[in-house]
């Protein structure tokens, strides 16, 4: 039977299909900003960011209004506080792409400090874990969403390993601390999209199986807390 | 489960007549817990309650099969006690249906019937089970009034006191929300709550918020059979069936 909350249903995943699209699109431009020096780019991403913002305020007003009038119920439900929180997830990911924007063009301005390789692989993981984590979301596929969850690992190395080698350019020479501190910056900001990214794939996998991922709840070992993927 | 048992139906096949009414049903209903039975009209949801103190026994041509156990006591037995059996296992009604007395002797009725006549105790009684009811406050200055006097809600927390007053321990409710109002509603709803902390309660509802509210466990029955059984916030966010997930998120009506 097509109900009418159906109806109410295709409209919040549009919304939020939009505002995935918009973000996804702001975080490419941030990342093409920094690599090709592209004032250009950095500034569309400032200028996107109010359309995400309204975006997200009507997600939020969108569920509010179906928990408090349809009184939703096993899976509508879990896709209501699913939505809620993918709201809130893809709003924080544009907030950090314009992080990077902002960074990017403080650091157009300055000769560059080094060839840029570590942030562009992981500005590409943190890209790949958003696309894929919005697609899981569009099909209902568990499974892509609990694997996106699992790459987050690889960009959390990557940053460390991109502050390590900062860390050694501004002991060397202080002249590099302004530059090196903005590449910090940014390389702290993909991590954290790729964080808001495993967000996302915890509340798919727990919309599509009603089974929480988060914290690696369901393979922790109890006796050393041993956190497996 | 690590709850103890109160009821427990064992294959219980349930006919009026030539027509089926329950297939093979199972459910447990742990003890100081509230269970709620919902599903669409006609599932046997209600037939499933009044077999549990047989009330059933009294429509012609009805007869059941399996086993229905409470405490461990095969209830369908012939040898059981059916009038001990109703008074252990009281009955709230979809309609309040006070007797035509006073708001004192409609709770002191099965006190007297089962021979109690020192005054000094009824009063008591009849004080407790109102308290009980949460309906002592409003009505305990007019006690001699007729029932019919006391708004809808008010009658059917007075059924409630009715059957508190001889000291049942499992309460069934048949719809006791239909017929009155919201306020009304969450005042029973808030009652039932309290009861279970001393009786074990089965609810039949048509309203899946309800049930969703006041039970602790949830059957979910259609044509006759019991299609998912659990806890009630795993039945509301994530049922195993997929009639039970098209059901209660108002797929089929």
């Amino acid at each position: 039977m097509e109900r009418q909350f159906d109806e109410d249903l295709k409209n919040l995943r549009a919304l939020l299909m939009r505002m995935a699209s918009l973000v996804e699109e702001s975080i490419t431009q941030a990342v093409l900003a920094l690599k090709a020096n592209d004032e250009r780019a950095a500034r569309q991403v400032l200028e996107r960011e109010e359309e995400v913002n309204l975006l997200d305020i009507e997600v939020d007003g969108a569920c509010l209004r179906l928990l408090a009038l349809k009184q939703p119920m096993a899976g509508d439900l879990r896709f209501i506080t699913s939505a809620m929180k993918i709201g809130e997830e893809l709003e924080r990911m544009g907030d950090l792409a314009v992080n990077i924007a902002e960074r990017t063009l403080e650091l157009i301005k300055l000769p560059p400090l080094k060839p840029l390789i570590d942030i562009p692989r992981m500005a590409a993981l943190a890209q790949a874990m958003v696309r894929d984590v919005i697609s899981a979301f569009v099909t209902g596929n568990e499974k892509l969403a609990r694997e996106v969850c699992c790459r987050d690992d690889e960009v959390d190395e990557l940053n460390d390993q991109i502050f390590r080698e900062l860390l050694t350019y501004m002991m060397q020479d202080s002249g590099n601390i302004a530059r090196a501190v903005g590449l910090i910056l940014i390389g702290r900001h993909l991590e954290r999209i790729a964080d808001h990214a495993t967000n996302i794939g915890e509340a798919v996998f727990y919309l599509v199986e009603g089974k929480t991922i988060k914290h690696h709840i369901e393979t922790r070992d109890r006796k050393n807390i041993k956190l497996t993927c | 489960m690590s709850e103890l048992l109160k009821i427990r139906t064992e294959n219980l096949d349930f006919y009026y007549g030539a027509k089926q009414a329950l297939k093979g049903v199972n459910l447990d209903c742990p003890e100081k817990r509230v269970t709620a039975i919902i599903g669409p009209s006609g599932c046997g949801k209600s037939t499933l309650i009044r077999t549990l103190n047989r009330m059933n026994d009294v429509i012609p041509g009805a007869r059941a099969a399996g086993r229905v156990l409470i405490d461990g006591l095969d209830v369908l037995s012939p040898k059981m006690d059916v009038v001990e059996l109703r008074r252990a296992v009281g009955m709230v009604f979809q309609k309040p249906n006070p007797f035509p007395k006073s708001i004192f002797d409609n709770i002191a009725y099965g006190l007297r019937i089962n021979g109690l006549r020192d005054r000094q105790k009824l009063a008591e009684v009849v004080e407790r089970s109102l308290r009980g009811a949460a309906l002592w406050e409003e009505v305990k200055d007019r006690l001699r009034d007729n029932a019919f006097s006391l708004s809808g809600g008010q009658q059917q927390r007075l059924c409630i006191a009715r059957a508190l007053a001889v000291e049942p321990e499992v309460i069934l409710f048949d719809e006791p929300c239909s017929a009155i109002d919201p306020i009304a509603t969450a005042k029973i709803e808030e009652l039932i709550f309290k009861l279970k902390e001393t009786y074990t309660v089965v609810i039949v509802t048509h309203n899946m918020q309800q049930a969703a509210r006041v039970s602790d466990f949830t059957a979910f029955m259609m044509l006759g059979e019991m299609v998912e059984y659990g806890r009630t916030d795993r039945i509301f966010t994530n049922p195993a069936n997929k009639l039970t997930e098209d059901y209660i998120t108002g797929r089929f009506g």
